[in-house]
C-alpha cells in the first residue's frame, strides 16, 4: 500500500459528487433564500442606510466624516458620549454588585421566602424602563412624596436618577445570569475545599468567584449594553443630562437633523457591538466549566448567613415593591402628593384617545410573538439543519440584531422604509413595521434559544427520516417541533413581553393610529398627564403579568404532556 | 417494493466461496457469490473522500453480496463510518461510484437509495411511541392503515417487544431501544441495512446478547447488512466477512476465521485479537528465520534475501508449553517475567533469551499452568508451532 497521501489529496477533485436535486431540496433552498432575504431586508439594508446617511449632509450631499467631526467638536453634543459611558459604567457596577449578593442569597443559602424574593426581583421586567424613571420622580422628584415629606430634594433629575432607574431596570437581567452561573457549580469542589480545611472566605475567593467569573463578566456586559442603549429612563428622568440615545431622539424628533441622528447612531453602535463580541467570546468558554459528572451543590443551613441574606433580599424586594406601589397609588389617587382621594379617573386615558394604544400594544406584541417565534425557530432550523454555504453568514446576520440599539434600529427603518418611491414605503406608518422592528430587535435571543434546543436533539433524526423516505418537513413538524415545544413557548413569551415594554425602536415608527402603550406613557408624561402615564404603566405591567401567568399555566400543561415521554424533568421556560 | 419476511437459510451466504478469495491485502474485485449471476447488493468502485487536505478514504473498491453480513472494522478515524455514510448518501464522496444491485446510486439523495439505518445513539423519536416509531417510514408510503398496523405488530413480535408497543422510548432500556431502532429501519423492507456502531452505547452483557439477536434476525430476513464497528470481537462474532480498515485504506477482506488466522498485515494481526511480534532476520534457507542464536521455521512468506529484517508473529494461545514444547519443533528457552491470573487462563509474560529484551505473552489454561509448576523467574521452554508462526517483512 504505497500511497503518498499528499499526492492523493491533490489528485482528488475538491468537489464532491453531486446528488440529484429533488423537490425536498428545492423547499430547503427556498427556506434558506427566504431567511436570507428577510435578514437582508430588515437588518443589513436598513443598517447600511444609517451608515450611509452619517456621511451625507441634510441635502443628501456626500461630506465624508464632516458629521463626525462636528459631533466630536460640539461640546454640547459630544458630552452625550461621556455621559453615556458614565451612567452605563456606574449602573453596571451597582447593578451587578447588588444582583450578585441577591443571586447568592437565592441559590446558596436556605433563607426563607426564596421563591417570593425571586418573583419580586423579576417584576421590573414587566415595565418599560421609562416607568422605572417615573417611579423615582414620583418619590424623589420636585413634587415627589419623599421630597414633600422631608423637604429634602435629592436632585434626582440627571445622572443620579438615570443610574437609579437603570439599576432597577437591569436588576432582573443581571440576576437571571448570575443565578444561572451560581447554580452551575460542582459540589465536589466545595467538599474538597472543606476537607482541605479552607476557611469560608478562602473558599469563596478560590472556588465561588472563579466559578462564576464568566457569569459576572457576562452580566456586566449585558447591563452595560442595556443601559447605554436605553432610551426610556434617561428620557423620563434625565432632564438636561443628555445621553447618546436621547441625543439621537433630540436630533431626529426635535431638530429634524437626520444626518446627525445617523452619526450619533453609528457611534452608539461601537460600544454595543464591542460588548456583544466580548460577551460571545466569554460565553463560549463558560461551557467547559461544568461537566455532566458535576454534582449540584446543596446549600447547608447557616443561620447567620441565611438571616443576613433574608434581611438584604427583604430590603431590596421592599424597594422594588415600593416603587411599583408608588406608581399604582399615583395612578389611583386624585392628585399625588396633595390629594389622596381614590379615583379611577386617570384610567380613562382621554389625552391619547382611550384604550386603543393599549390594544395596539397587545396586538403588536401578540403578532411579534407569533411571527418572531416562527422566524426564530425556522431560521435556527435552516441554519442548523439545512447545512449550506450560507449557514455561516446567516448565523452571523441572525446574531447581529442584539448589538443594534433600539434607537438605531428605529432610525434605520425610517431611512429604509420612509423613502419615497420605494415599494417598502407602504410599510411605513403601519402596525406591520412595528411588528417587524420588534421581531428584529429581539430576534437574537429567540434565535439562539432555538439553536440551543435544536443542538440538543439527536443529530441523526434527519438522517433516519431521509433513510425512511420521510421528507424533512414532516419530521420537522412531527418530531422537531414537539420536542422543542418548551423552548418555543419560552421564545414566544420573550418576544411578547419585550414587545409590550419596548420604547426605543418603536418611538420613531409609531404614526397616528398606530400608537403603542409605552409610547403613550412617554407622550402623556411629556404633556404633563403624569397620573395617566402612571395608569398606563400599570396597565402594561398588569398585561405582562397576566400573560406571564398564562404562560406559566401553559408550560405546566406542556410539561405534563412532554413528561410522558421524557424521563428527566422537562426544562422549565427560562428567562423570567 | 415490499418483500415478505424470508425464511431462515433462504439466502444464507456461501462461506466457502468467500474464504478462497480473501486473504490478500487491498481491494476485492469479484463478487462473493460466484454462483449468483445477480450483481452484488452493494458495489463500491474507487471511493475516495477528503476533508480539506485530509484524505479520509483512498480509493476503496469492494462489493457486498446479496444477503451477506459485512463488518467494517477498524480503529476510530480509519474512515469506516465515512464509508458507511457515503453508501447511505449522508456524505458525498470526492470520487468513485456506489452501486446498489447494479444500479449507480452515486447521484441519488438518501431518500431514494432504499436502505434502513441504525445509529449508535438509537435516534428514536422520543415523542412517539414504540409503535409510531416503527410505523414512521411506512406512513408516507401510502400504505393502508391496517397494513401498517399488521407490519408494526409483525416487527415488534420479531424483536420481542410486542408488550411495549405503547410505551415511549425513554421508558425502555438501551438494548430495547436499539431493537426498536432496528425494527424501524427494517419496517419498509429495505434492500440494505446499515448499522453504525449499533451496540457501542450498550453495556457489555446487553451487547453480547444483542449481538446474537441481530445476527439471528439478519439471517432470518436475509437482508444484506453492513455494520461499522471498532470492536473486533463483535466483528468476529457477527460478520460473514470482515473488511479491516486503517487510515482510509482496506487492509484485508475476509471471513472472520481467515482474518484471525491469516492476517494480511501486522496491523490486522495486532488489531484483531492478541499477537506477539518477534524481531527476526531471514535465514539462509527459505521458510526459516533467525532469532538470536536459534533458527525457527515459519509459515511460507515473501521471499527475501537472507539477513532481511523480519517480524514473526504468533498468538498467545498458540504457543506450546510443557510436554508439548519439549519434543516439538521451534523450541525456545525463556524466563517468566510476570504471571497474570485471568480466570479461565493464565497469561505469562516471558523474556526472550539474549539482549533483544523482547517479551512474549503466552496464555496457558488454568489447569495446565498448575501442572507446569512454574513461577515468576523460572525458566520455561516454549514451542512456536511452525504452522502458527506468521512472517512479515519488518517495516523500516
Amino acid at each position: 500500500m504505497a500511497i503518498a497521501p499528499g499526492d492523493l489529496a491533490s489528485s482528488l477533485p475538491d468537489r464532491t459528487v453531486r446528488h440529484r436535486i429533488g423537490g425536498e431540496d428545492l423547499i430547503r433552498y427556498a427556506l434558506v433564500a427566504a431567511f436570507a432575504a428577510i435578514l437582508y431586508l430588515f437588518v443589513l439594508y436598513p443598517l447600511g442606510h444609517v451608515l450611509w446617511r452619517s456621511v451625507l449632509d441634510n441635502t443628501g450631499r456626500f461630506i465624508g466624516v464632516a458629521n463626525y467631526a462636528r459631533y466630536f467638536g460640539t461640546p454640547a453634543i459630544a458630552a452625550s458620549i461621556t455621559n453615556s459611558l458614565h451612567v452605563s459604567i456606574a449602573a453596571m457596577v451597582v447593578t451587578v454588585g447588588l444582583a450578585f449578593v441577591y443571586a447568592y442569597g437565592l441559590t446558596r443559602t436556605l433563607m426563607p421566602w426564596r421563591g417570593l424574593f425571586r418573583l419580586v426581583a423579576l417584576l421590573p421586567l414587566f415595565a418599560p424602563s421609562l416607568v422605572q424613571g417615573l417611579a423615582f420622580i414620583y418619590v424623589f422628584g420636585n413634587n415627589g412624596i419623599f421630597t414633600r415629606l422631608t423637604d429634602i430634594n435629592v436632585g434626582i433629575y440627571g445622572a443620579k436618577g438615570i443610574i437609579a432607574a437603570e439599576v432597577f431596570y437591569c436588576f432582573p437581567h443581571a440576576l437571571l445570569i448570575l443565578m444561572a452561573a451560581l447554580a452551575a457549580t460542582d459540589a465536589r469542589l466545595y467538599d474538597a475545599a472543606r476537607t482541605l480545611g479552607a476557611s469560608p472566605l478562602k473558599t469563596f475567593v478560590t472556588v465561588t468567584l472563579p466559578g462564576v467569573k464568566f457569569g459576572l463578566v457576562s452580566a456586566c456586559f449585558v447591563v452595560f449594553t442595556l443601559v447605554i442603549t436605553d432610551f426610556g429612563a434617561p428620557k423620563a428622568i434625565g432632564g438636561k443630562f443628555s445621553v447618546m440615545a436621547t441625543e439621537i431622539y433630540n436630533q431626529v424628533s426635535g431638530q429634524q437633523n437626520f444626518t446627525m441622528g445617523a452619526t450619533v447612531s453609528v457611534v452608539l453602535l461601537i460600544p454595543a457591538v464591542l460588548a456583544f463580541l466580548v460577551d460571545r467570546l466569554v460565553q463560549r468558554r463558560q461551557y467547559a466549566l461544568v461537566t455532566s459528572a458535576s454534582k449540584p451543590l446543596q446549600p447547608r443551613r447557616r443561620p447567620l448567613a441565611d438571616w443576613g441574606m433574608f434581611a438584604y433580599c427583604g430590603v431590596i424586594s421592599a424597594v422594588i415593591v415600593g416603587m411599583l406601589l408608588a406608581i399604582l397609588v399615583y395612578s389611583l389617587v386624585k392628585r399625588w402628593p396633595y390629594n389622596f382621594t381614590p379615583t379611577l379617573h386617570h384610567y380613562t386615558f382621554d389625552t391619547v384617545g382611550g384604550y386603543f394604544p393599549l390594544l395596539n400594544s397587545v396586538y403588536v406584541a401578540g403578532l411579534t410573538a407569533a411571527v418572531g417565534t416562527v422566524l426564530a425557530f425556522v431560521g435556527a432550523y435552516v441554519v442548523e439543519k439545512c447545512r449550506t454555504a450560507a449557514s455561516g453568514p446567516l448565523y452571523l446576520l441572525a446574531v447581529l440584531p442584539v448589538s443594534i440599539p433600539g434607537m438605531v434600529l428605529g432610525l434605520a427603518y425610517i431611512f429604509a422604509f420612509n423613502a419615497p418611491g420605494s415599494i417598502l414605503n407602504k410599510l411605513y406608518g403601519t402596525l406591520a413595521i412595528l411588528i417587524i422592528s420588534n421581531v428584529i430587535h429581539y430576534f437574537t435571543v429567540g434565535f439562539l434559544t432555538a439553536t440551543t434546543a435544536l443542538k440538543q436533539m439527536d443529530a441523526e433524526f434527519e438522517s433516519v427520516s431521509a433513510s425512511l423516505g420521510v421528507p424533512f418537513y414532516r419530521t420537522f413538524w412531527r418530531v422537531t417541533v414537539p420536542i422543542a415545544l418548551p423552548s418555543i413557548v419560552s421564545i414566544s413569551m420573550y418576544f411578547f413581553l419585550n414587545a409590550m415594554v419596548t420604547l426605543s425602536a418603536v418611538v420613531f415608527l409609531v404614526a397616528p393610529g398606530t400608537e403603542l402603550a409605552a409610547v403613550a406613557v412617554l407622550l402623556m408624561d411629556d404633556a404633563g398627564d403624569t397620573a395617566q402615564a402612571a395608569a398606563m404603566s400599570i396597565c402594561i405591567i398588569a398585561i405582562g403579568l397576566t400573560v406571564r401567568l398564562g404562560y406559566w399555566a401553559l408550560m405546566r400543561g406542556v410539561n405534563r404532556r412532554t413528561q410522558a415521554w421524557l424521563n428527566t424533568g422537562a426544562e422549565q421556560a427560562g428567562n423570567g | 417494493m415490499d418483500q415478505p419476511i424470508r425464511n431462515e437459510g433462504d439466502s444464507a451466504p456461501i462461506k466457502g466461496a468467500q474464504t478462497q478469495e480473501g486473504g490478500s491485502a487491498g481491494a476485492m474485485s469479484r463478487p462473493p457469490q460466484m454462483n449468483d449471476s445477480r450483481p452484488p447488493a452493494v458495489a463500491l468502485e474507487g471511493i475516495a473522500k477528503k476533508f480539506g487536505q485530509f484524505v479520509a478514504l483512498h480509493s476503496i473498491t469492494l462489493s457486498v453480496g446479496s444477503g451477506e453480513f459485512v463488518c467494517f472494522l477498524g480503529p476510530s478515524g480509519c474512515g469506516k463510518t465515512t464509508l458507511l455514510r457515503i453508501i447511505a448518501g449522508l456524505e458525498r464522496q470526492n470520487a468513485g461510484v456506489v452501486r446498489m444491485a447494479g444500479r449507480d446510486v452515486s447521484g441519488l439523495p438518501p431518500a431514494l437509495r432504499n436502505y434502513g439505518i441504525v445509529f449508535q445513539s438509537y435516534a428514536l423519536f422520543p415523542n412517539l411511541t414504540v409503535a409510531r416509531n416503527v410505523a414512521y417510514g411506512l406512513e408516507t408510503r401510502r400504505t393502508a392503515k391496517p397494513d401498517i398496523e399488521r407490519r408494526v405488530d409483525e416487527l415488534l413480535a420479531l424483536i420481542g417487544l410486542s408488550q411495549h408497543k405503547h410505551k415511549y422510548p425513554a421508558q425502555l432500556s438501551g438494548g430495547e431501544q436499539q431493537r426498536v431502532a432496528l425494527a424501524r429501519a427494517l419496517a419498509p423492507s429495505p434492500a440494505l441495512l446499515l448499522l453504525d456502531e449499533p451496540l457501542s452505547a450498550l453495556d457489555a452483557r446487553v451487547r453480547q446478547s444483542l449481538r446474537h439477536e441481530v445476527r439471528q434476525l439478519q439471517r432470518r430476513l436475509g437482508v444484506t447488512t453492513i455494520m461499522v464497528t471498532h470492536d473486533q470481537e463483535e466483528a468476529l462474532a457477527m460478520a460473514d466477512r470482515i473488511v479491516v480498515m486503517n487510515h482510509g485504506v482496506v487492509e484485508q477482506v475476509g471471513a472472520p476465521a481467515e482474518v484471525y488466522m491469516r492476517p494480511a498485515s501486522p496491523f490486522v494481526a495486532r488489531f484483531v485479537g492478541q499477537m506477539n511480534f518477534i524481531p527476526a532476520t531471514a535465514g539462509e534457507r527459505a521458510g526459516w528465520a533467525r532469532v538470536g542464536s536459534v533458527e525457527l521455521r515459519h509459515l511460507p512468506g515473501p521471499s527475501v534475501a537472507p539477513g532481511t529484517p523480519l517480524t514473526l508473529a504468533i498468538r498467545p494461545e498458540e504457543i506450546l508449553v510443557g510436554p508439548a514444547a519439549r519434543d516439538g519443533e521451534n523450541g525456545l528457552l525463556t524466563r517468566i517475567r510476570a504471571v497474570q491470573f485471568l480466570g479461565p487462563f493464565t497469561r505469562l509474560t516471558l523474556g526472550l533469551a539474549g539482549d533483544s529484551g523482547a517479551a512474549l505473552e503466552c496464555d496457558v489454561a488454568a489447569n495446565a499452568f498448575a501442572e507446569l509448576g512454574a513461577a515468576e523467574g523460572a525458566e520455561l521452554r516454549l514451542g512456536l508451532r511452525p504452522d502458527a508462526l506468521r512472517v512479515f517483512v519488518a517495516a523500516e
